[in-house]
């Protein structure tokens, strides 16, 4: 046999929201709540700059660790924003996309045997991007008790205090959780306590309503520990140009370099002019997203409400996580888009602690959430 | 934002959103959004309602022209007054002062040009304060209050992604 598959693929799983996706490609009238990226396109000033530098010709690489000048502006931006403070020179890393940077990451810092904690339910590319790096993954189930956010119970209860690392989330996908400065302060403390690198993908974080985004790193004793993932595709409804960037210290952002520079080269020079621009102009763009992502999860939590579905008061990204009125939720999932034609996708898809669920996306015109939540309600009846 | 302005913001982005759409956005009680529209119409905030149409793609072509207008003042006339003469005529559908190199910006209507013409010269040339009138008939209407009249965004995206 020519290509004979390596052993290093063995733990990966096929994806769970293959079936689903290919059960609502089959319908043209469906109305999707399963996406899981923005609707809207991303500002026009940032396609324009990103045309513009295509016009002029700007297609050569860049710096492996990403432009200067954008290296200059993210640090800039987390500073303002998150009272971060990050060396454009070598604590930032500009990758193609938040996948690439935890990649780099598992990869850099994951030997085999390496216990790695994920908080779940989670994003899809978490535990196969640990186990591809050798890793064993201890699921650290949220609980909806907890409206999905970590607590040093959980972490204790799963074992985490025994891992090396942490994965961690929030603002959530899939559970739209956000957490606290008061609600990240133990879960930094249990960090420190046992002694755990941090991985926080805040790729969503300026997706929350009604309280800021506190990063962890942000807290006494954290910087020295973790790696903070953000990017443009959230914010910016930037996803298929494919920009993140990791911020961490010197070493940290060192090693992953040492992957990126032979792996990547560099991310996507385009798209590094388009996030140029969208630091510098687009913040009235992100704050009108936001304002319309809010109308919409109100809009959402409101109809559960009334359907007599339970759905925590999810309060960040584009993601609402009632419970599912049916006791399987694959089985409900299914049946919605069969006889309803609305897509939703069913919690266990995205780890431990999600079954029983559903993740709702609200990035959805909201003539289309109209539509598809009187769609439930009579599916329901 | 403030109850008003959230409403506002709503209403402006669609003013057919329904009571029930609004409370349900804005986590407010649709009586409480019921009587602050209410106040917003009695105080003349809000002062109606329209829809915006794309006049090339209706059945019934109207003709529209934009018209800079210079005028000038004396003791006994002021920009309202004119302003308020202007306003009065059904054939006006905007009027502004503006800065710059004159003074009103009008927009009128008809059916035909010829109309819009006598309009113009029968009925504002004359107007006495008035010392220039500049036509511009439009030919195109690509975007008004916002909404663009192209074909719009198809959404591309994967129909389930995580």
């Amino acid at each position: 046999m020519t290509f004979e598959e390596s052993d290093r693929l063995e733990p990966i799983p096929p994806s769970g929201i293959r079936k689903f996706f290919e059960l609502a490609e089959e319908y043209d009238d469906i109305i999707s709540l399963g996406v899981g990226e923005p609707d809207f396109a991303p500002p026009w000033s940032a396609r324009d700059a990103a045309i513009d530098s295509l016009e002029r010709g700007k297609t050569s690489y860049t710096a492996n660790r990403g432009r200067r000048d954008l290296r200059e502006r993210i640090a800039a931006f987390v500073a303002d924003r998150y009272d971060l403070g990050y060396d454009p020179d070598d604590e930032v890393l500009v990758t193609t996309g938040v996948s690439e940077a935890l990649d780099l990451a598992f990869r850099a810092f994951c030997d085999p045997g390496d216990s790695v904690a994920i908080a779940q339910p989670c994003y899809v590319s978490y535990v196969p991007g640990a186990s591809l790096a050798g890793a064993d993954v201890i699921p650290v189930p949220t609980r909806e008790a907890d409206d999905f956010k970590l607590t040093p119970e959980v972490l204790e209860s799963a074992g985490a205090a025994d891992a090396e690392m942490l994965v961690m989330c929030y603002p959530n996908n899939p559970t739209g959780a956000t957490m606290t400065a008061a609600e990240l302060e133990p879960v930094a403390a249990f960090a420190r306590e046992h002694d755990l690198t941090v991985l926080s993908d805040e790729v969503y974080s300026e997706l929350t309503y009604g309280h800021e985004h506190t990063s962890i790193a942000a807290f006494p004793g954290m910087r020295e520990r973790t790696v903070v993932f953000n990017g443009f595709s959230k914010a910016y409804a930037m996803t298929g140009l494919r920009l993140g960037y990791a911020l961490g210290p010197a070493d940290a952002i060192g090693s992953m370099n040492r992957i990126h520079q032979y792996t990547m080269l560099s991310a996507p020079t385009t798209a590094q002019y388009a996030a140029l621009d969208a630091l510098a102009n687009c913040d009235g763009d992100v704050a009108e997203m936001r304002a319309q992502y809010d109308r919409r999860r109100q809009f959402v939590l409101s109809r559960f409400d009334d359907m007599g579905i339970d759905c925590f008061p999810a309060a960040g990204a584009f993601y609402a996580f009632p419970e599912c009125p049916w006791d399987d939720a694959d089985a409900f999932a299914e049946a919605l888009i069969e006889e309803e034609r609305v897509a939703v996708v069913p919690g266990d898809v995205f780890g431990a602690g999600g079954e029983g669920h559903l993740r709702v996306s609200y990035a959805t015109s909201l003539s289309d959430l109209k539509e598809a939540m009187t769609r439930i309600e009579s599916f329901l009846d | 934002m403030s109850t008003r302005e959230e409403i506002l913001a709503l209403l402006r982005e669609n003013a057919r959103y329904s009571n029930e759409d609004i409370a349900r956005q804005t986590g407010l009680d649709e009586s409480e959004v019921a009587e602050t529209i209410e106040e917003l119409e009695a105080e003349g905030v809000i002062r109606g309602y329209q829809a915006i149409v794309d006049p090339g793609k209706t059945d019934v072509e109207r003709v529209r022209a934009s018209v800079e207008l210079n005028v000038t003042l004396d003791r006994e006339t002021s920009y309202v007054d004119i302003a308020q003469r202007l306003a009065k005529f059904p054939e006006v559908t905007d009027l502004r002062l503006v800065s710059g190199d004159f003074d009103f910006a009008m927009e009128v209507e008809g059916d035909s040009m010829s109309e819009v013409s006598r309009f113009i010269s029968e009925k504002v040339a004359p107007v006495p304060e008035i010392t220039q009138t500049v036509t511009h008939y439009i030919m195109e209407s690509y975007k008004e209050r916002g909404v663009e009249f192209g074909d719009g965004r198809d959404d591309d995206r994967l129909s389930v992604s995580p």
